[in-house]
């Protein structure tokens, strides 16, 4: 398999995917802290390898659910950067017309089927999706992203012995950020690793440095084959850190600044580009040149749904149901 | 007196088969006529459904649109909805509507809202169909009445076939709604046998059915109460006390309008529940009534007649104390006469 820093072409975009992630989830965060956003957030600064990793192993036509930490897999799927501005600015142009928010962002359009306020929610729909896209004889694969948490879930485990016994074309792809919320992995789990809870379903548990981009696009596109060939789904383990807290409320008591620190170190953007410009794959003023106009597409992009009408609460009552 | 019943439909009508068999002929009539129609449950494929409802369908239509699951009730209603919203119509079948305690994230959390969530960009066609109800001697964790529940969280349709007819009906016109619909059939209806119409038949949901007509009390009733309720008005009719029985069919959407009419006319409302009464369905209709002008015609305070606020218990005679039957029915229009 092609590594992602092989080229100059698949290097820069996964460069300007990870640049465009940790530029608008900093954007959204100092938007919040300026009191010009509403509600809560959960960044997934720090995890954009994870991210794009994953949705670089996938088709156009593939499809993804995501979580509440969900920003970054929406822009590696494909989504329109100012729609989801709009959308957390609470505009009538967002993808959700302001109805959804942060945590609801979808775009049926690219193959995400949808962000999810609840852990393990959407772990479930990915293996009904899986299903689908079996009966229908569609030659398609669905990603379910979700962290640590949701691994202590029922709905993780019933819907990874559904995908099991039906051999479903679906990854299940954990991004073990090391805490759900304030509770640590170590704490939460009587086992060691995500990966080995695999062996109780009788399908192949991986684990992977999720801040290596090239390392969780190698994983996820073993098992993206594994699923096309009909052979069933893969749980995938990528061990990531989010350097911002859990949501808006978090002080971080719960870990340590050296930790922070530590993992912050292990910026999964800088070990691209180190890793590119090393290979004489691009050049350090390709990278410049890659972060600058991801910072530009971001100001555009806020600017731009900044300006967009506000959501409208006329037809609320008329949003609910779907009509034939 | 007189007697209609709107709902009647068709030259084959006279056609009569039971509750369970009318289920089975939606299921199989909307399989053949739609491939993205299929079906998921526990047991409902080689064995025929717990309640035998899905009775050969596994051997006419196999094994992939017959898909028998594992123990898994959150599972199985999540793969429901991510089937429905990548294309596909899924029927799943809850062994017991107590069960879907157990799925209810995906119903109200995922089913009912991602349509609304996502701005109107994804719709989750799907149906679910669960027995509900007691006088099987099941006791508390097989026996509940939980349509209330679903009928206050917007997003969800939820349905309640009270004859044949509608248990055939009201489901295909279901698996047709590009909405999650909850369909809450009774266990002691699927051996009861009425007049289907063969083919078509759908019953539009959101259409109540004025089933008796009468002068002097408007009973509101659902599920089994409905049977109930019309024996009742065969009894009270020798006493020269005459009721409309009135099944709304639709929890929601509902269709309140043919309510108020009749108590607009009769002035007395006796509303009749299997589920306890405190924060229950007939309490909306209740304020629905107190909200309309047809309150100017009331001679008399409404009067509920529910479940009783308890679990349903096990011992047969104290299961039959738990809920109305037919003589309680009775006794509550004797008293509702008299108080006016």
């Amino acid at each position: 398999m092609t590594r992602l820093g092989d080229d100059p072409r698949t290097a820069r975009s996964t460069l300007e995917t990870m640049w465009r992630i940790r530029r608008f989830e900093e954007a959204v965060d100092d938007l919040f802290a300026r009191g010009l956003m509403h509600g809560t957030m959960h960044l997934s600064i720090g995890q954009e390898a994870s991210a794009t990793g994953t949705c670089f192993a996938l088709r156009d036509d593939d499809a993804i659910t995501s979580t509440h930490r969900g920003h970054g897999h929406c822009i590696a799927k494909g989504a329109d950067l100012e729609r989801m501005m709009a959308e957390l600015l609470a505009k009538e142009t967002g993808y959700c017309r302001g109805r959804g928010g942060s945590m609801h962002i979808a775009d049926v359009a690219t193959g995400n089927l949808g962000a999810n306020g609840i852990v393990a929610g959407g772990i479930p729909i990915a293996a009904g999706a899986g299903l689908a896209y079996m009966i229908q004889g569609i030659d398609r694969v669905v990603v379910s992203f979700f962290g640590d948490g949701a691994t202590n879930e029922g709905a993780f485990h019933e819907a990874v012995n559904l995908a099991a016994i039906w051999k479903l074309p679906v990854i299940f792809v954990c991004e073990n950020n090391k805490y759900g919320m304030s509770f640590s992995t170590a704490k939460s789990m009587g086992v060691k690793t995500v990966a080995e809870r695999a062996a109780a379903y009788g399908i192949p548990g991986l684990r992977v440095d999720g801040n290596d981009v090239e390392a969780v696009h190698e994983a996820v596109g073993t098992a993206v084959q594994r699923a096309r060939s009909g052979e069933g789904p893969t749980l995938v383990e990528a061990l990531t850190y989010r350097w911002k807290g859990h949501s808006k409320s978090d002080k971080n008591l719960y870990r340590t600044k050296e930790e922070i620190t530590e993992w912050r170190s292990q910026d999964p953007i800088e070990r691209f580009e180190r890793i590119v410009v090393e290979r004489g794959v691009l050049s350090t003023t390709d990278v410049e040149e890659i972060r600058a106009a991801a910072t530009n597409d971001i100001r555009d992009a806020a600017r731009r749904a900044n300006a967009a009408p506000d959501a409208n609460p006329d037809d609320l009552l008329t949003a609910v149901y779907a009509t034939a | 007196m007189t007697t209609t019943d709107t709902t009647k439909t068709g030259s084959d009508a006279g056609r009569v088969i039971t509750y369970a068999e009318a289920v089975r002929e939606a299921l199989g009539e909307a399989m053949s006529a739609d491939e993205r129609v299929f079906m998921l449950g526990e047991d409902i494929g080689v064995y025929g459904g717990a309640f035998g409802v899905s009775g050969d369908l596994f051997h006419r239509f196999g094994p992939e649109r017959v898909r028998d699951t594992p123990i898994s009730e959150l599972g199985i209603v999540g793969a429901a909805v991510g089937a429905a919203l990548a294309g596909m119509r899924p029927v799943v079948e809850i062994q017991f509507s107590d069960f879907t305690c157990q799925a209810m994230d995906q119903i109200v959390n995922q089913a009912a809202k991602i349509h609304f969530m996502l701005g109107g960009a994804a719709e989750v066609p799907m149906v679910l169909r669960a027995p509900l109800g007691s006088g099987t001697g099941a006791a508390a964790q097989h026996s509940q009445s939980l349509e209330a529940w679903f009928a206050h969280v917007p997003g969800l349709k939820v349905v309640m076939p009270a004859t044949a007819e509608d248990a055939k009906g009201l489901l295909l016109a279901a698996i047709d709604d590009p909405n999650p619909v909850l369909v809450l059939e009774h266990k002691l209806l699927y051996r009861t046998s009425g007049p289907v119409p063969e083919g078509n038949g759908r019953v539009p949901l959101g259409k109540t059915a004025v089933r008796r007509s009468g002068r002097d009390i408007s009973l509101v009733a659902t599920g089994v109460m409905v049977s109930r309720a019309l024996e009742a008005a065969e009894a009270l009719a020798a006493e020269g006390i005459d009721l409309s029985v009135i099944d709304p069919r639709t929890l929601t959407p509902l269709d309140a309008q043919p309510i108020l009419d009749d108590v607009a006319r009769t002035g007395r409302v006796l509303l009749v529940q299997e589920a306890p009464g405190h924060v229950g369905f007939m309490a909306e209709i209740a304020a629905r009534i107190v909200e309309s002008p047809a309150v100017y015609h009331l001679l008399a305070p409404v009067r509920r007649l529910s479940g009783l606020d308890v679990p349903i218990p096990y011992a047969p005679q104290l299961e039959r104390a738990a809920v109305p039957q037919v003589e309680t029915i009775v006794e509550a229009a004797r008293t509702l006469m008299k108080e006016s």
